[in-house]
């Protein structure tokens, strides 16, 4: 999918909360071990939500960080996506809350959207289309989600809490768009039913079958179609469920790790779902040149993968600094015990 | 000419119920029992009466009963006399009395009742403390998670801050009104209280503990009142209204001029000086609203007994006990007498009245000729102050 | 509190806009129909505060109200705004131990509390500790 006219990203921003809790903290309470968890999902610590946040609060906070280093007034944007798998209503979006809190209403489209972890990248797709055929100025894309891992699951050691923000137009860009291609089957390697807390996953399954297919196909798609190769990349951004993952299918796609490492943030931060690759991309465009080129790919269990090559202005520079940049709220935190954990995740009932 | 009652009023008869938690008795039973005694103690049948006042602040969310004027007036039996029920949150059973002065004084009646009720235990202490923050407002502040005793705490740190008030000096007026409650039979708390005991009872809203805080309560009280001269034949020991002044103020803590005193307790409280013709320092004694421990301390310096930000000081020298300058809550207070939230203003009525009567038994302030009660709405919004004196 | 009255509050609550009388320039937050300086003659218009100020006065509540109980404790506070208007709001993302007057605070949007398990969400602006 190459856009016809210019587009890409004129802001970005992303918010992760300040709590954190440790491998060692989660592994003392279900007797685990932790340095085995930790060298085998290469993570040391996840983030945490407070009593007052949820995914729609995190969306905001990345949404205000966005629109301060794109400069424009909200009441421009034209629309607003929010992709999340834990939104605070399974029947009202967040996207319009999002909307009223940043001043972007009325004059706009908005719709939730769900594809697990890839549903914010989907959300930048749609926003590309509809600025690109001159239907609005500016979409508002965003990915965010306070992930809930069943209790002495594997999953509750990655599943973590966070979001990013991208705002598409067609000018001052600070990265632009070169193409998107996306791989999609119907593959359930990971679900949850109405009604259920928790999710299910398909163990192994989740492997082969689901992150490496439509990572490697979304990614050989895309760089066919744009005549690409690897070594054509400056960065490499893949959805981080663990800190294996992403440097397995990039070995897997011929990138090397210099070119991967600057965007792992879940050893730190946890597997944010929708926010994890549009964080990983954050991290990126926090320290990428003038020139350089992104390649950006979601996984979102269900299942697919959007991959976008993205080349980076000199308008960056100006702006990369109007927010806080990924590193300060991954270096603001606290830590928490599993007790604090439980109470601020609500799985204590009341 | 505004700014004069057109006939003295006195009141000639007390009573109240029991404050406490008084499971055995409904809503209608507290200000039956509280009226009788009243009408007693006036030596009245009942027949006299030409209206009646009544303080309550929430039957509503309490018993889910609204229209509680009408079901006063019939479970008394008192209809078809008009009844009027009077909400100005803890200052409802103060207002009450005040509509019943105004209307005595107009001359449209002769003898009214003014009374004040609330039953509070038929709702858990959590909902009770939902109901009472209805006080403070909704939308701006209780929104937000404040607490009644959060408001009131926020006005401790400040008075702290900016007068260097401490926790121990906080701790002394509800010291001070459990060793009074001792020796009123009718109050909730009988028992002694220490600092110690204050500063480390479980923390509600820092800086403010549990014994810093009034309790949830049922209770009932009630007075007669009616014209001086009427009054001088119905008893020996009429008390005369020598002023009634009400102010009114911002809802929200945050609009206020201050947070370290009640700017409606000044404004009130000059008022009222000025139509009794005294100053503060001829009050002997006073019963003020001490929802709170600090709330007691902002009130001796908002009705001018001490300068703002001295209290501290001077409750550690004792001015405010039984035998000081000036005897503050001699009944117990709010703190150790009770809150019954629609009868706290009307009972600080009988306490006010029994001291000038002198059958204030070991209570009694010596010679104490003028007194003053202060009842406050919220978190300051309404306050209501009167005046008293022995008309003899 | 009812969904329509929320509703009416939403852009108060989400961007803190509140009122300025255009006849003596007092802002409000929150906002006023009347202003109790000019009364009649003054004329308010609504205004967007910045969200930065100072903590005025503050408690923690360790009893909580219906709606606060996996929260509690919570801290509390009356904030002054930088334009002039005090505000009551939660301080977030701090110790309680952390909390002093005149510590800087920002607005932050957070989920406040919800009417019951399937009732409508409570967000709005509270302040947190300005740490950048």
């Amino acid at each position: 999918m190459i856009p016809s006219e210019k587009v890409g990203i004129v802001g970005y921003g992303g918010y992760v909360p300040r709590y954190r809790i440790k491998v060692e903290e989660i592994a003392a309470v279900w007797g685990d071990d932790p340095e085995a968890i930790k060298s085998g999902l290469m993570i040391e610590e996840k983030s945490v939500p407070s009593e007052t946040e949820d995914s729609a609060t995190i969306a905001v906070e990345a949404a205000r960080n966005a629109l301060a280093r794109a400069g424009i007034d909200p009441s421009e944007i034209g629309a607003v996506y929010v992709g999340s798998e834990s939104p605070p209503y399974a029947v009202k979006p967040t996207a319009t809350i999002v909307a009223e809190a940043i001043g972007a209403t009325p004059e706009m489209t908005a719709a939730d959207y769900e594809f697990a972890c890839k549903a914010g990248t989907a959300a930048i797709q749609t926003c590309s289309g509809l600025v690109a055929s001159g239907m609005i100025d500016y979409g508002l894309a965003i990915g965010a989600d306070t992930a809930q891992g069943a209790p002495g699951d594997p999953l509750e050691y990655t599943a973590a809490a966070g979001g990013a923000a991208y705002i598409v137009g067609r000018e001052n860009l600070v990265a632009e768009l070169e193409g998107t291609y996306s791989y999609t089957t119907d593959t359930p390697d990971f679900w949850r039913r109405e009604g259920q807390p928790y999710p299910r996953h398909g163990g192994r399954f989740t492997g082969a079958p689901a992150y490496f297919k439509h990572i490697v196909n979304a990614v050989r798609g895309l760089m066919e179609e744009l005549d690409l190769s690897p070594e054509d990349f400056d960065y490499a951004v893949f959805h981080q469920p663990n800190g294996k993952f992403p440097r397995k299918v990039a070995k897997m796609l011929g990138f090397e790790p210099d070119q991967v490492e600057p965007s792992i943030v879940v050893d730190k931060v946890g597997n944010t779902y929708s926010g994890s690759s549009l964080l990983g991309f954050h991290a990126v465009l926090d320290v990428a040149e003038p020139g350089d080129r992104i390649l950006l790919v979601s996984y979102g269990s269900g299942a697919g993968s959007d991959a976008f090559s993205f080349v980076v202005t000199d308008r960056i520079e100006e702006v990369r600094d109007a927010a806080p940049r990924l590193e300060e709220y991954i270096e603001d935190k606290v830590y928490v015990t599993y007790g604090e954990y439980a109470k601020m995740k609500k799985k204590l009932k009341f | 000419m505004s700014g004069h009652l057109k006939r003295d009023v006195a009141v000639v008869g007390v009573g109240m119920t029991r404050f406490g938690e008084l499971w055995d008795m409904s809503f209608d039973e507290l200000f039956i029992e509280a009226g009788l005694e009243a009408l007693e103690d006036a030596g009245l049948s009942g027949d006299e009466i030409e209206a009646i006042y009544v303080g309550n602040m929430s039957a509503g969310r309490f018993i889910d009963q609204e229209h509680v004027a009408s079901l006063i007036a019939d479970r008394s039996g008192m209809t078809p006399v008009p009844c009027t029920r009077v909400e100005a949150a803890c200052a409802s059973g103060g207002l009450a009395f005040r509509h019943a002065v105004l209307a005595v004084a107009s001359g449209l009646f002769d003898v009214v009742i003014a009374g004040g009720v609330e039953k509070m235990t038929d709702v858990t202490t959590e909902e009770a403390t939902s109901i009472l923050a209805t006080a403070s407002d909704q939308e701006w502040e209780a929104f937000h998670g404040v607490t009644f005793p959060a408001l009131y705490a926020m006005m401790a740190r400040r008075h702290m801050h900016e007068y260097g008030t401490d926790r121990e000096e906080l701790a002394l007026p509800p010291v001070k009104n459990h060793r009074n409650a001792t020796k009123n039979p009718k109050a909730q708390f009988r028992f002694e209280i220490t600092v110690e005991q204050v500063i480390e009872s479980p923390p509600i809203a820092d800086p403010l503990r549990l014994l810093d805080c009034s309790p949830v309560s049922d209770g009932a009280a009630a007075v007669v009142v009616c014209p001086l001269d009427m009054a001088k034949e119905l008893t020996d020991t009429p008390v005369v209204v020598k002023a009634s002044a009400q102010a009114s103020d911002a809802i929200a803590l945050h609009d206020r001029e201050t947070l370290t005193g009640l700017p409606a307790t000044v404004e009130a409280s000059r008022k009222a000086y000025k139509a009794a013709g005294i100053g503060p320092e001829d009050v002997d004694v006073a019963e003020v609203h001490d929802c709170f421990s600090i709330a007691e301390i902002m009130a001796v310096e908002d009705l001018g007994f001490v300068e703002k930000g001295e209290a501290g000081e001077a409750y550690r020298e004792g001015m405010f006990e039984i035998d000081g300058e000036v005897a503050v809550n001699p009944s117990g207070g709010l703190k150790a007498k009770g809150h019954p939230v629609g009868a706290s203003g009307v009972a600080q009525v009988v306490e006010i009245v029994e001291q000038l009567r002198g059958e204030a038994g070991k209570r009694q302030v010596d010679g104490a000729e003028i007194g003053l009660t202060h009842n406050v709405g919220g978190s300051g919004g309404t306050v209501v102050v009167h005046v008293f004196e022995r008309a003899d | 509190m009812s969904v329509p009255r929320f509703w009416r509050s939403i852009e108060n609550r989400y961007r803190l806009v509140g009122t300025v009388c255009k006849n003596c320039g007092e802002k409000f937050f929150p906002p006023r129909v009347v202003c109790p300086n000019c009364r009649r003659s003054g004329e308010m218009e609504e205004y967007e505060f910045s969200g930065r100020g100072e903590v005025y006065s503050y408690s923690v509540v360790r009893v909580p109200p219906e709606g606060f109980e996996d929260k509690a404790p919570y801290v509390v506070g009356i904030v002054k705004l930088e334009e002039g208007p005090l505000v009551t709001g939660m301080i977030v993302d701090c110790e309680p131990s952390e909390v002093e007057i005149g510590m800087p605070v920002e607005a932050t949007f957070r989920r406040v509390s919800e009417e019951g398990e399937d009732g409508v969400i409570y967000y709005s602006l509270e302040f947190r500790p300005v740490r950048r």
